[in-house]
Formats: structure tokens, sequence, C-alpha cells
């Protein structure tokens, strides 16, 4: 096999460029949460609920207290004292930090320990004594609203069910009327099991109170700096100024890392109590057992067409498992996400969606794992229900969609739910994707392979995103609205700082925004720096997560350098004794109309800029600009996906032989970067379509909680991706761009279980289709993937 | 007790307890935070060092088992300012994102082309199954290995 192309190695602007952030990467260098070391640091541990749901009646510290090693445990009862025993959750719920009255999932925390190491705070946990009486656990959503259900949230005043939300979008009686003259109605239940996103480095803080300042200094596994500051200052009542947030390198996110997490509280509490900095690092099972998962959905999905494929109408009922907390990460209007733009890449005459949300006594989130505030649900349902209705109507997949998508003439085009999709060609993605496959040899490759008793299967899946959240006037969380600062600084010697809000986990921000920044203004991306995570030297903004960071920061980075170069035209027509008027830019200098010799770097402008040259009237010293940008629309990423699997029939194990992504997010700012970004979100489709699961059994004992349980895909699971790219951009993003972070692991699922009950001919069988999924698909058994029950 | 091993070429002695993980001893007490922690259970690989020039996944190794032992981890890969070819591989083929599982992932591929200079896909797939990365989908990671295999000498990795 041979390379990739070498990267060009320095282009000033968009172009392959290698990492900036790799040169500390490959030497072990990196800074990650448990790398940090600060002086007199203590170690914290927590204790966990053994019982799905339980009463507390008694717990008992002193042997834990007099290990010597141990500086202080902290239960409930203390956070009790200062109104820090719940707080706020991120849906207009409440979370606990330490059960106080019961537990209500295994793994919730319920005491914590600070020692002088990580062994010791260990070992304390084991002495400490809580007596439980155990309650009839509710682990399935379905049997969650029954009347005898036992009552979970109790803690609610008046709280008689386990009901939390009802929502719907779209019009119900257009819908109804739509399938009322439909030919073909084809229904189909479907469960998105719960999972979990699982980055490689665990979620962590270190909580730094010093008592003589008063300053607070934290850092942490979070992908939301600037909302973390803001909402211990909301929450705890500290002076948000007097609050730091570092966001160091992080080792992965995928959402598992936006929200606030009872173990980074307790630092912050341990370190007030101790005097000292508290780290909490949580191990693997605390993460899969407590720490956001994904999905979670129960969908009853309709589709209505005509007996020659045209689709007419969309409906769901749609069940939600919240777990015990309703603390899903999502903008405060819309309980469900993005769920509603289930109505995907087709012209529809009308669409429906409800949903329900529900507690069990399993662990909170719901808003995790690339989701794009469940667009992956979303594009899950729809593009089964597609799949299904091709089979009923014995019309291969592609020309069916083929048949039905949104034409080009029709963006911006408003959906029957409500979303604008700015722009897009989907047939020319869904041609090019065929085109790449050889979609006419496999399906005739197919027909050998069936008469020779061979089980292959050919999966497509057509996705559209709504991300880059979002427009302030739609969008807030907890009643922030989400719009995001950029600053960039020139420097008199011509080099460059920019200052962003937003975080990333590996995403390469400090490559990318230097490449916007070195579009717009010529210098060379090696020449800026980036600076972010870090709430004392970054402008405002909600972070990293619905792959917002280049639809929303990327916008506001190229408007903030735009303005750069608009003060350095003023300044450069001083110096030249001329009309800003009569001046003409390219790339990294000014020059008088018709005459680059005149020209004036944009080095020599920031020098003029800092100099004792007299500036024009009205312009300020230096050579900076900022900008905060509220988003006009969200942006619309699509793609054609394309899986071919082959699967044993002795065994049924699945072999993903191949896997065709055509995505279009717009211009690509680094095609390296985005290309690395597609195939991780593939290699989470093989995951969730064929090996991830967080199941549970009848007494809500958790079946996913280590990495011998929650199996990952590994390089063996995973084919050699085969990528393409169409270009539409984004009619109102300044660079075109709509972002690419999670379209993979929306897109993926859909087109290799597509795959797979293509090759064994069956209509729907639920995920993960392990050997032992598709067995029981095969023989006419359906089966709950997330009960460990039935 | 008092354990005494080679960690990239220079000896260290120290007290320890006998259950430290040696993950824990080589980060904690040593400071070489390269190595990395990912799981509880010897799946994910984040931990893999060389003990005695074998890849080991240092979370199952208790520290007493490396007494006298060799230890080699991710900062002994760069030599006299110069990355070695599978460090300038990951860095030319985007073989990381985060990060994080890039050390043991680098340190499990330079043993395989030093059994195997010129290993198939196929090959370095499975030299690589062991350990798991969330990010790459890991395609780029077998272009980075192949990248170090055509790329041996140091002036042709000296950028």
């Amino acid at each position: 096999m041979t390379v990739t192309q070498e990267p060009e190695t320095n282009p000033i602007g968009f172009g392959r460029m290698q990492r900036k952030e790799d040169a500390r990467f490959v030497r072990g260098q990196g800074n990650y949460i448990d790398d940090i070391v600060l002086p007199g640091m203590l170690h914290g541990a927590i204790l966990r609920s053994p019982y799905a749901h339980a009463r507390i009646k008694s717990i008992d510290t002193t042997a834990a207290e007099a290990h010597p090693k141990v500086k202080a445990v902290i239960t409930g009862a203390l956070l009790e004292t200062l109104g820090l025993a719940w707080i706020p959750s991120l849906s207009a719920d409440v979370v606990a930090v330490l059960a106080t009255d019961k537990v209500r999932f295994q793994g919730q925390e319920v005491a914590f320990v600070v020692a002088e190491d990580r062994y010791s705070a260990r070992d304390a946990l084991e002495l400490i004594d809580v007596d439980y009486e155990p309650l009839p656990a509710v682990v399935d959503a379905k049997r969650s609203l029954d009347p005898d259900a036992p009552i979970i949230r109790d803690d609610i005043e008046g709280k008689t069910n386990n009901h939390i939300f009802d929502w719907d979008a779209g019009n119900k009686e257009e819908t109804d009327a739509a399938f009322a003259k439909a030919d073909v109605v084809v229904t189909e239940e479907m469960l998105y099991p719960r999972v979990h996103p699982a980055p490689m480095e665990t979620c962590g803080q270190i909580s730094d109170m010093n008592k003589v300042t008063g300053k607070l200094t934290i850092w942490c596994t979070t992908q939301a700096p600037h909302a973390h500051r803001t909402i211990y200052a909301l929450v705890a009542g500290l002076p948000e100024h007097q609050i730091r947030v570092v966001s160091p390198d992080i080792g992965g996110g995928f959402g598992n890392k936006v929200g606030i997490y009872p173990g980074y509280v307790l630092t912050v509490v341990g370190s007030i109590v101790t005097g000292k900095p508290v780290k909490w690092v949580e191990d693997r099972s605390e993460n899969l057992m407590s720490t956001s998962f994904a999905r979670d959905y129960h969908m009853h999905g309709e589709i209505a067409a005509t007996s020659e494929g045209k689709i007419l109408a969309l409906r769901t009922k749609t069940l939600a498992d919240h777990g015990a907390f309703n603390n899903t990460a999502q903008p405060t209007k819309y309980p469900a996400g993005f769920f509603h733009i289930f109505t995907g890449s087709y012209d529809l005459e009308a669409a429906y969606c409800e949903v329900t949300g529900v507690y069990t006594n399993k662990a909170p989130g719901g808003v995790a794992y690339a989701c794009s505030f469940r667009v992956t649900e979303a594009s899950y349902l729809v593009e089964r229900l597609v799949d299904c209705l091709a089979d009923e109507l014995k019309m291969d997949p592609a020309e069916l969609r083929l048949k039905n998508f949104i034409q080009p003439e029709q963006f911006p085009y408003t959906c029957k739910t409500g979303w604008e999709y700015d722009s897009g060609d989907y047939p020319r993605a869904m041609r090019l994707a065929m085109d790449i496959a050889g979609y006419e040899q496999l399906r005739a490759e197919q027909v050998e392979k069936r008469a020779r008793g061979e089980l292959m299967g050919i999966g497509i899946s057509f996705f559209t995103e709504t991300v880059g959240a979002g427009p302030r006037k739609h969008m807030d969380i907890l009643g922030l609205g989400m719009a995001d600062g950029a600053e960039v600084r020139v420097h008199p010697t011509g080099k460059a700082v920019v200052r962003l809000s937003v975080q990333t986990q590996g995403q390469g921000h400090e490559t990318t925004f230097a490449q916007i920044v070195a579009q717009e203004l010529g210098i060379p991306p090696l020449d800026i720096d980036v600076v972010h995570g870090d709430t004392d030297n970054t402008p405002f903004g909600l972070g990293t997560y619905g792959s917002r960071s280049t639809p929303v920061s990327g916008a506001a980075v190229a408007i903030a350098t735009r303005r750069v170069r608009d003060k350095a035209r003023l300044i450069a027509a001083t110096m030249l004794e001329v009309s800003p008027d009569d001046l003409e830019w390219e790339k990294g200098k000014w020059f008088v109309k018709g005459d680059p010799s005149t020209a004036k770097t944009i080095q020599e402008i920031a020098l003029a800029a800092h100099g004792s040259m007299e500036l024009p009237e009205g312009v300020e010293g230096h050579l900076d600009g900022s900008c905060v940008y509220d988003p006009p629309n969200l942006t619309y990423p699509f793609g054609a996906y394309i899986c071919v699997v082959d699967i044993d029939p002795e065994t049924l194990q699945v072999k993903v032989r191949r896997f065709i992504a055509v995505d279009d997010c717009g211009p690509r700012i680094n095609p390296m970067i985005v290309e690395g970004q597609v195939h991780g979100g593939l290699a989470d489709g093989v995951g969730m379509a064929l090996m991830e699961v967080i199941a549970f059994d009848e007494d809500g004992n958790c079946l996913g909680g280590s990495f011998m349980d929650y199996l990952l895909p590994t390089s063996m699971e995973c084919p050699s991706w085969e990528l393409g790219e169409t270009v539409t951009p984004s009619p109102h993003h300044p660079l075109g761009v709509k972002g690419v972070g999670e379209s993979a692991t929306v897109g993926s699922p859909a087109a290799i279980v597509n795959a797979v009950l293509d090759a064994i001919g069956v209509r729907h069988a639920d995920m993960p289709l392990t050997s032992a999924q598709v067995w029981r698909a095969t023989e006419g058994r359906p089966f709950r993937t997330d009960l460990a029950i039935e | 007790m008092q354990v005494t091993m080679t960690v990239n070429g220079k000896e260290v002695t120290r007290d320890v307890e006998p259950r430290l993980l040696l993950v824990h001893f080589i980060r904690d007490e040593l400071g070489l935070t390269g190595t990395h922690w990912g799981c509880d259970t010897s799946n994910c690989g984040a931990c893999v060092l060389w003990m005695d020039g074998e890849p080991v996944k240092s979370c199952t190794v208790l520290t007493p088992m490396a007494a006298g032992r060799e230890i080699r981890t991710v900062e002994d890969l760069e030599q006299d300012g110069v990355l070695d070819p599978i460090q300038q591989g990951f860095v030319s083929q985007h073989g990381l994102q985060c990060g994080f599982c890039t050390p043991g992932m680098m340190m499990t591929c330079r043993h395989l082309l030093d059994h195997n200079p010129d290993p198939s896909e196929h090959e370095i797939r499975v030299a690589i199954s062991g350990q798991i990365c969330r990010c790459t989908g890991y395609e780029n990671i077998v272009r980075s290995v192949r990248w170090a295999a055509e790329h041996t000498t140091s002036e042709e990795v000296s950028a």
C-alpha cells in the first residue's frame, strides 16, 4: 500500500497542513488533566451506589476519617449545609451531587474522600459504611409510566409518576391526512440503544481555592470552560471574576465532557474544606456507569408513500429514556434536541414528531457521543424507514432516495418541522458515492453471491445534519445565548494571536483557526498563536459540541480578522498618503489599485500601527479586532454513505468490507483534518451498529461498565475508509463552511445496519448487530438489546 | 519495598508499595506523563511501554515485577533532538487527534517495525488490535506506520 500525499507544509490559508499541536503530542508532552501536579495537591475518590434504587438509612464515615492519610470525608449531609447537595441540571431539573435521601442509579455518588494519595483515597472508600434499604427499580422505559411503577423522583414535590415531558413538532392534522391518502404505510419499532462516548481520557478536575486571594482556579476536562465558570458562579454563588477555568489538553470528548459532573463540584468543595488543591480523575467504570450516556430512544416510526415510491409523510412517537435526572445538554427550547429534523433529506408533504421523556433508574445524560443534539437518532430513524419502504415497494433503496431528495433549486428549504436547510445538492453527492462504490457492480456481485448462499449486503444512508447552534433568539443553554466571541491581535512584528471561546478535544483547533486567520490576513499559520481553554485569557462563548466550533467560532474569527484587515487598510492609506478607497487587497498586503509595487504588507502595517506615525482620525493605535458571532441560522452539512458487509453464514459475524463516505461540509479549511474527523466518526458507526450497548439487568445493574463488556471498535473491525467530497458552501457563513465533527457519527450507523439487514433479508433488527442479534433476527426472534431480561 | 529498574537508559531506585501499578510508578513517581492510563482492564493500550524490549500494558504490571528490568517509554523515542520515524509518521499522516492513545500506539508500532520493517496493512492492524483509538478510525495510524516503514533514516525525518 502507499501512503497518502504529503501535506503541504505551510499554506498561508486553507489547505493540507501538518498540525501545530502534534509536536508535543508525539513526544509524550501533552498536558492532560492527570498530568497536572500542584504543590500540596490531594486526591479525591468517590463512593458510589451499588444499588439502582435504594433509600439511604445511614452513612458512617468514622473509620474512613480515622485513616491516617485521609484529610476529609464529604457526604450529602455536609453538602446540604452548604446548599450544594443538589445542583441545577442543564434541562430544568436538579441533579444530586451526593445522594441524601435515596440513590437513583447504580454508580450514583454517595460520598467523597480526600486523601494524600489516590490509593489511600480508594482504601478509605472501603471504610465507609452505608446502610441501604433496596427499593424496586424501573429499568425499562416502556414500563416507567405504568401505574404501579416505583416513583424515582419523590424529591420533586408532588411528583406521582416518572414522566418528564411531552413535546411535539410538525403538523399532526396534515400528517394524518397525508397518511390517510397514502397507498403504502410502513411502520417499525426501533430502539437506538444507550451507548457511551467513552473518550480515551476519562473525566477529571483539579480545584484550587486560594483562601488569601479568594480565587478559585479549576483545571477541568471541559469542552465548555466559559459555560462551566458561569454555572459555578450562578450555582455556588462564587464571584465570576474570581473563578478561572482552564481546560488543558483533552483526550477526546465527543460530548462526554460538556456538563458539570458531581465529581467536579466535589473537588471544589474538597479544596474549600481542606485548603489544598484537590484532584479527582474518574476510573473507566465510573466513566461508563455515571457520566453522560447517549441515545436510549425507543422510536415508533411510520412512513407514508404512493405506490410509485413518492414519500408523502413521516410520523414518529418516541419514548426518551433520560435516566434518573433530566440532565441532557441541549438548547432550552428543545427538550428532544434537534430530533425533529427526522424529515432527513426528503421533500415531504407533512411530518409530525412526538417525544415523551421519562425517568428510569439509570445514569442521567442523553445528549453526547457526537450526536449533534440528537440528529443521530433522527437520521437513523428516517434512513431505516426509507429502507423499510424500499423493501415494501421492492424498489432499490438508492433509486427511492434519488426519487425523493430535496432538489438543489429548492434551497433554502424549510422542512415540515420548521428547519431552514441552508444549501445542498443531494443527488450529486449520492451519485458520487454510487460511482466510487461501483454500485451497479456491487448489486450484480450480490446476486451472484446470493445464488451461492453467501451473505453480502449493501447499505445506504443519506444524512442531513443541523449544526452550529445557534441563533440567540432561538437557542440558549441555561439562559446563556449560544453566541461565541473571538479576538485577533497582530503584534508589532507582524505575528498574531487569536483567542477563542471554543475548546478542542483533538479536532486540531490550534491549526484550523490559525489557518482561518492566515486565509483572511496573509500571516502564515505558524506565526499565529491560538489561545483557548482558559477563561482568564479568552472571550466568552459556549464551547465545542454539536459541531459548532467552525460554524460559530470560525465565523467569529473570520469576521474579527476582517475587522483587522479593514483597520489595516486605513493605516496603509495613511502610510501611502492615499484614500482608503484607492487601495486593493491581496492576501497579506494592501496596495494602490493597479500598482502592486506600492504594497504595504500586513507586517509593515502592524509595525506602523504600534509606531509613532500619526494615525488617521478616529483610528486607534495597535492592530486588533474582535467579534461576537450570533449565527443567523444553523448550517446543514450532508453526505451519502454506502456500506458493504459480508456475513459469515456459520458464525453470523458481520465484517464491514467497504465503507464509502461522500461528505459535503462546504469548503474545507484543512482537508487532512476534515478527513480525520470523518474517519473517526465512521469508526463510531461501526461500534454503535455492531458492538456497543450499555445494557442493564432487571435490578438496574449496569452490564456495560468496563471495556470488557462495552465493546469499542478496534483496527480489526474497521475497514480502510473510502472518502469523497462535494462542496456546497453555506450561503450565510462568512467562510461558507458548515462543520463536520459529527457528520460521520450521525450518518454511518444506518448505512451499516441497512447493509446487514440487506444481507440477511430481514426488515428490521435493533443495534448492536452482534452475531447473536443477527441470529435472533434471522430466526424471527426480535430481541431487546438494552435489557438482559425477557 | 525498594525497587530498582532502568528507565529510558537510567537506573532508578524508589521505595514503593508492592501494589503500585507500573503505570502509576512511571507517571507519578518518575513524572514521565507521556504514558497514559485509559481503562482498568488492559483493554485500551494507552499505557503501553516496553519492558525488556517487549510492549506491555503497564496498568497490568505491578512495579516490583519490573525490578531489574529495562523500561522504555515514549519519552525515549526522540534521540538527540531527532524524532523517531514513527513519531514523524504520525505527524505526517495525521495519525493522531486528541493524542491520548498516541504514545502507546507508537510504542507498539515501533516494536512492530523493529521486527517487521515492511509490514502489510493487515499486519499493522493486527499489531495494534489490542489498543483503542476513539478519534482516527485507525486509517491514518496504519498510514503513519507505513510512512515510517518507508522513511527509515534520520535525514528523512529531521524536519
